[in-house]
């Protein structure tokens, strides 16, 4: 299931290069001290790459663990309430731990233990990258340790329990805004600490080269079942294909199979908080400039002065000031659609969601229906869109709650 | 001749090793970091090390994250950093100053523009923590041309193979982050760098800075002597911060106690 069918000359789907750019994207912006051990993850992950036996070691684990192929689903409730295209659900939030994220974490834990680590650590915004670690060391027997900003902690108590049910030790990280950002800055510490026994599993295509490379290549398996499904279903491409962007990773895998079909329109849907012009967003693209940080060069929000800006989204998933550089040089040469959805209209989009397809969708996805509500009655009732509906929405509950004024 | 490269020559000359302090910019304010500046050479410090305060310093434990933070509450911008300097060379045109930061504000405000101004200020040197040698070369013309050593990091964990690599083209000297960790936290062994210098004397004629982890006049003689310099910055962080009030501002006093502590390392380096 790993992307590796040979790329089409004048491809789209070639990135990066030796150097890790997609463009003028990526790169290993790292501390020497981390610099050796992003190489040698770099080196596993060529050799696991062309190794059949670790693919079908990962086939059988997506298969049978996490529970692929997820289903796609015609929301025809939804399509008649909105009027327009018809709108497929790519199920994700049906794996197991109950987002996307399980198809990267199963992947990156069967490379750390190929490569003989005995420690995990990563970072966490929402919780489901952090679940979904904790989850695949549980399964393999292996102690880890997961940042999640102390403000995360706070708005995403189920799974901060989900974690320590599952034997991770929990770190709240209390600089900065307590948030992604801070978490992942908190994870590159730890791992210059303890470069020995310990595999950094990043969650997001963003990070030093290898990482957002290689976690495409992982979640890629979301757009690869779509496209066979959907050419089941309608027997062809869809018109549209709409996902939430914090990191990026779900969009990433979502579009990366269809970045050279050109009659189909990527559409990515970034945080907008209280709305781009307040200023209070997680809109990178939308509303920041390239910089450097977390060892990759791509689209930042920062102030004049190369300073980082926290960003602010409903969901704690998608509040990160960066972006995934794939992503950044998708945005330049125009290939993938960014746009933004505001926290009230994801959480109108939650709610139409729960009630017309009986889906509690995590808020993350319900940003990308947010837009698909603005996109789908704009079209004909014989287009198609195809969203990725990338995590379930049981975290999310408290907080929705919260914001609707209802006392649980 | 460098600064950076006569400074050393000259403490050859009277064999000894550089103590090179730390101070981060602006931390707690203007006032205070500029007099830790100007203080610093008669307390002792061969060269000068200024951090730029960054929002995210990943290589950086609590106290240097702190010290940043408050340079950034007393709203320090990059520009304010090469002021410091061009000031600072008023009075003083022999201490070598090298900056210490992370590269987005370098970025934002432009690399070639940056390395223009650095040179002109009276900058002789850049520690850019997470611009490794594979990425240097947006750098390199610009550091070059200006007369700014790019100084070269090399880890515990730089293996041999790799070391050639890393100090390919390096000028001024070799800065040795002498534990893998953050700042401020822990520190290496006297066999550790008795193990790891060896290694580096072979791959490179420059002088070797060790620096993370070196806290007392004690260390700072010792990693002088294994070694050419010894980098302290959380050490007398610490004790700047130790003198300052509940809203974070300078104490009576501040200047003076971290200039003591100077004077203490610069006489255990002379031992």
């Amino acid at each position: 299931m790993l992307n590796i069918a040979s790329p089409i000359p004048n491809s789209l789907r070639t990135g990066p290069n030796e150097r890790g750019r997609f463009g003028e994207f990526g790169g290993r912006f790292v501390a020497e001290t981390l610099m050796p051990l992003v190489l040698a993850v770099e080196h596993a992950y060529a050799a696991a790459r062309a190794d059949p036996a670790f693919d079908a070691d990962l086939r059988h684990h997506l298969k049978h663990y996490v529970g692929r192929p997820s289903p796609l689903w015609f929301a025809e409730r939804l399509t008649r309430q909105l009027g327009g295209a018809k709108i497929y659900f790519k199920r994700d939030e049906l794996n197991h731990t109950g987002s996307h994220k399980a198809n990267n974490c199963m992947g990156q834990i069967l490379l750390a233990r190929r490569m003989g680590k005995t420690r995990i650590i990563a970072e966490t915004g929402a919780g489901q990258h952090g679940v979904a670690t904790a989850t695949m060391c549980a399964l393999f027997g292996l102690p880890c340790t997961i940042y999640m900003g102390a403000t995360d902690v706070e708005r995403q108590s189920p799974n901060v329990f989900r974690m320590k049910l599952l034997g991770a030790e929990v770190k709240a990280v209390t600089s900065g805004a307590g948030t992604l950002k801070d978490a992942m800055n908190e994870a590159m510490r730890d791992w210059v600490a303890n470069v020995g026994d310990t595999y950094y599993l990043i969650g997001t295509v963003a990070g030093p080269h290898p990482y957002p490379m290689m976690v495409r290549d992982f979640q890629s398996v979301i757009g690869e079942e779509a496209k066979m499904q959907l050419q089941e279903a309608e027997g062809r491409l869809p018109d549209a294909a709409v996902a939430c962007i914090g990191g990026g990773s779900n969009a990433m895998g979502l579009f990366h199979p269809f970045l050279d079909d050109a009659s189909v329109r990527l559409i990515g849907v970034e945080a907008g908080g209280h709305g781009i012009a307040t200023g209070e967003h997680a809109a990178s693209l939308t509303g920041g400039r390239p910089g450097v940080l977390h060892g990759n060069r791509t689209y930042l929000l920062q102030d004049d002065d190369g300073q980082i800006i926290e960003g602010h989204s409903i969901s704690a998933g998608l509040d990160y000031p960066g972006v995934g550089p794939e992503h950044s040089w998708l945005h330049d040469i125009g290939r993938v659609e960014y746009v933004s959805a505001t926290d009230q209209e994801a959480l109108a989009a939650f709610q139409l969601c729960t009630r017309t397809e009986g889906i509690i969708p995590a808020l993350e996805p319900a940003h990308a229906l947010a837009h698909v509500a603005r996109l789908a009655p704009a079209m004909k009732p014989d287009e198609i869109i195809l969203m990725n509906l990338c995590g379930r929405g049981d975290k999310d509950i408290f907080a929705v709650a919260d914001h609707l004024g209802v006392k649980l | 001749m460098s600064r950076i490269a006569a400074r050393f020559a000259e403490l050859k000359r009277q064999g000894r090793g550089a103590l090179i302090p730390f101070l981060e910019a602006w931390d707690p304010d203007r006032t205070t970091s500029m007099a830790l500046l100007r203080g610093m050479p008669e307390a002792g410090a061969d060269l000068i090390e200024i951090g730029m305060p960054f929002t995210d310093p990943m290589a950086d434990g609590p106290i240097i994250q702190a010290a940043g933070k408050r340079g950034l509450a007393a709203g320090v911008k990059v520009a304010d950093v090469l002021t410091m300097v061009r000031d600072f060379r008023m009075d003083d045109r022999q201490t070598p100053v090298i900056l210490m930061g992370y590269l987005n504000p370098i970025l934002s405000y432009g690399i070639e523009r940056f390395c223009t101004d650095a040179g002109q200020a009276g900058v002789d040197g850049l520690i850019i923590v997470d611009l490794p040698t594979e990425e240097a070369d947006m750098l390199l013309p610009y550091s070059n041309a200006n007369g700014i050593d790019f100084i070269r990091l090399i880890a515990p964990t730089t293996d041999d193979a790799r070391l050639p690599h890393v100090l390919n083209g390096g000028s001024g000297f070799v800065y040795y982050v002498s534990i893998t960790g953050i700042t401020g936290t822990r520190s290496a062994t006297a066999e550790d760098l008795a193990t790891a210098m060896p290694r580096l004397r072979q791959a490179t004629q420059l002088p070797v800075a060790i620096g993370f982890g070196v806290r007392t006049p004690e260390q700072a003689g010792a990693a002088s002597r294994i070694a050419d310099a010894a980098v302290v910055a959380s050490a007398l962080i610490d004790t700047l911060s130790a003198h300052l009030d509940a809203d974070g501002q300078a104490l009576p006093g501040a200047v003076d106690a971290v200039l003591n502590q100077v004077r203490a390392l610069a006489v255990a380096v002379r031992r």
